[in-house]
């Protein structure tokens, strides 16, 4: 009796994990499916699943109208390069944190991550206007600066909460060996915290790959990444659904793939802090 | 070299004194034990001592030098923690190597010193192994040959054996006391355990709520207490301790007498007392018994003792080892 109840429970349960593992995945997999359709296709009613005329059309017209290369390039760059340097900083910050707190330590952590609650569209013309004026207008530099700034107090909290669970006596062993506060960190913290570093990095990576608003309004060509590849598709000459979905596909498949294989990492990243 | 000395060093927390002015010499070479109960002050005063707490006020030297404001990277002591706080992602070679490394030692020097220390501590078979590898004894080793590599002027234990079982305990205190033999190095320990204080310091310094209760050597405390708090402390089974008339027709508030220094008679004594139980250790024998208007006592007796529960008998300190103390626990003559 017992033994049915939890079996029924589990099939309800796995069933039901698949029903909403589907129906987040839907889009993509729609998205997907259109980017091998034609156009006309595309937007027939009732809307063909997967008895279509299949194409590859969309995506070597993609290619041939806008290279995607330079656009991929730049998304990489930007994501990682901004996170690299985020690390540089967020690792020493998150050390004197979690390691050496004050009693304003906690109010620091909490006014960090009241900036993230701030609307990004609220300094939008002030950001605007420094740029044009420094120059930084669809430079790598400029929007990298900016997204490493956008993901900092992420990046430190998370850090922050892993760091909080290596023993403090470890470190402490580290300066009794006579170890400086650079080499502590380097050579003691930081290969313990590799797990915790790596789904860090990989968490901001992905939050920069997708951030929309600053690339799309910074950025037009030089410096533009996916987002802005994607953007260029729905333009005012009409919508090109198909060809739109190749593009979504492009942009989207490289992070998908990053992180499918770092899935174990990712999910440790996301539920950080909810179990000791 | 490596003498030590505190003058009226004091650490607060959150504005309430943990350490309340301690002045203590330690000579070189000596093996200095702390002891007291649990939340006296001992971890923090040894912490105090290696740099990983500032002092709030008062003077920490090391050879005669203030280090008060010096790093514990820098003061070149090493510590041995109770947690044994290995670094889990290193070899034991590397584990005990990092002290030279970071000290930037030549390699082969680096090689020779990791095999010597290996050598001495029953490691050699071990060095490619992770920390996780070990058992608790192998990886108190381990921290133990990370302080000793280096060479420090004076090794810092925090209560580095009670992780350990009993019996490893007592084999381990054997150890660091032929490593002492054979090192001779400035050794501070700090224990709640008065058996190991006992066995293994030349000098020991009883803590009582962060302060100094009386600092001497084994045989001195035990001797001489020079308050009730160190009477109470040092000694197993405790003393026993009387108040009243008995304690005032001997000039003092109270009277301490320790178990292995009162006389049983089933005729006549000082104190007419009841048996509550009897320990049978084999060598020893522990009597518990009720002294009338007194209270609870216990009598230790060599050998076996045929001592019931519920019998009657008679207890009498000996006078000369008789302790003597006025009202504030101090104690009162020689
Ligand atoms: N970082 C700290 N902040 C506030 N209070 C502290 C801190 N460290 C220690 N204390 C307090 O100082 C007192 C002494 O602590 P300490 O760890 O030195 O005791 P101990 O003698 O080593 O005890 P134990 O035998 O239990 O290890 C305790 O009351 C403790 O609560
Ligand atoms: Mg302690």
């Amino acid at each position: 009796m017992a033994l049915q109840q939890t079996v029924g429970k589990r099939v309800g349960m796995t069933a039901l994990a698949w029903i909403v593992g589907f129906l987040i995945f839907f889009p993509i997999l729609w998205t997907f499916l259109t980017s091998f359709k034609s156009e006309l296709d595309a937007f027939s009613l009732p809307p063909k699943f997967l008895f279509f005329h299949w194409t590859t059309e969309n995506y070597a017209e993609v290619q041939s109208r806008s290279d995607y290369f330079s656009f991929a390039w730049n998304s990489i760059i930007l994501s990682v390069g901004a996170n690299l340097v985020g690390l540089i900083v967020g690792v020493p910050a998150a050390w004197s944190m979690a390691f050496a707190p004050t009693k304003r330590t906690k109010d620091l952590l909490l006014w960090m991550l009241s900036t993230k609650m701030m609307p990004g569209v609220g300094v939008f013309a002030a950001v605007y206007f420094i740029f044009q004026y420094l120059g930084l207008l669809d430079n790598r530099i400029g929007i990298g600066f900016l997204l490493f700034m956008a993901n900092l107090p992420i990046l430190i909290w998370m850090l922050y909460t892993y760091f909080k669970e290596i023993p403090v006596d470890i470190l402490e062993a580290a300066r009794m060996d006579g170890a400086s506060l650079v080499n502590e960190i380097i050579y003691v913290l930081t290969p313990m915290a590799i797990p915790g570093i790596a789904s860090t990095l990989l968490l901001c990576i992905i939050l920069s790959w997708n951030e929309a608003f600053w690339t799309l309004n910074l950025t037009t060509s030089h410096a533009a990444p996916l987002t802005a590849f994607i953007a260029s598709y729905s333009s005012p000459e009409g919508l090109f659904w198909a060809k739109l979905s190749a593009a979504s596909t492009l942009a989207i498949a490289p992070i998908l793939v990053l992180g499918w294989f770092c899935q174990k990492q990712l999910v440790r990243g996301l539920t950080f802090g909810a179990v000791k | 070299m490596g003498s030590i000395e505190l003058v009226k060093v004091r650490k607060d927390f959150g504005g309430f004194a943990v350490i309340n002015g301690v002045d203590l010499k330690v000579e070189d070479g000596e093996f200095t034990v702390f002891v007291g109960p649990s939340g006296c002050g001992k971890s923090t005063l040894l912490r105090l001592i290696a740099g990983l707490e500032d002092i709030s006020s008062g003077q920490v030297l090391i050879d005669g030098k203030d280090v008060s404001r010096v790093g514990p990277s820098q003061r070149g002591l090493s510590m041995v923690f109770q947690s044994y706080a290995l670094y889990p992602h290193m070899s034991v070679r590397n584990n005990i190597a990092f002290a030279l490394k970071m000290a930037k030692q030549p390699k082969d020097v680096i090689e020779q010193k990791v095999k010597k220390a290996a050598g001495i501590l029953n490691l050699t078979d071990y060095l490619e192994r992770k920390p996780r590898q070990l058992s608790g004894g192998q990886r108190q080793r381990v921290a133990i040959g990370r302080a000793i590599v280096r060479e420090p002027k004076a090794f810092l234990f925090d209560e580095p054996l009670s992780n350990l079982d009993a019996a490893l305990r007592v084999q381990m205190r054997l150890e660091i006391g032929d490593l002492h033999q054979s090192l001779k190095t400035t050794m501070i320990y700090v224990t709640h355990d008065q058996v190991e204080a006992m066995t293994m310091a030349d000098k020991i310094v009883v803590l009582n709520k962060g302060e100094v209760a009386q600092i001497g050597s084994p045989l001195e405390l035990y001797n001489r207490p020079q308050n009730l708090f160190v009477a109470r402390f040092i000694g197993s089974p405790t003393m026993n301790i009387a108040t009243g008339p008995s304690a005032a027709k001997r000039g003092a508030t109270t009277i301490g007498i320790r178990p292995e220094h009162v006389d049983v008679s089933a005729t006549a004594g000082e104190w007419p007392a009841k048996v509550r139980l009897a320990e049978h250790l084999g060598s020893d024998t522990y009597v518990h018994v009720e002294v009338d208007d007194i209270g609870p006592m216990t009598v230790r007796l060599g050998g076996e003792a045929p001592n019931q529960p519920g019998q009657r008998i008679f207890v009498t300190p000996q006078e000369p080892r008789i302790h003597r103390f006025d009202q504030q626990g101090l104690r009162v003559g020689g």
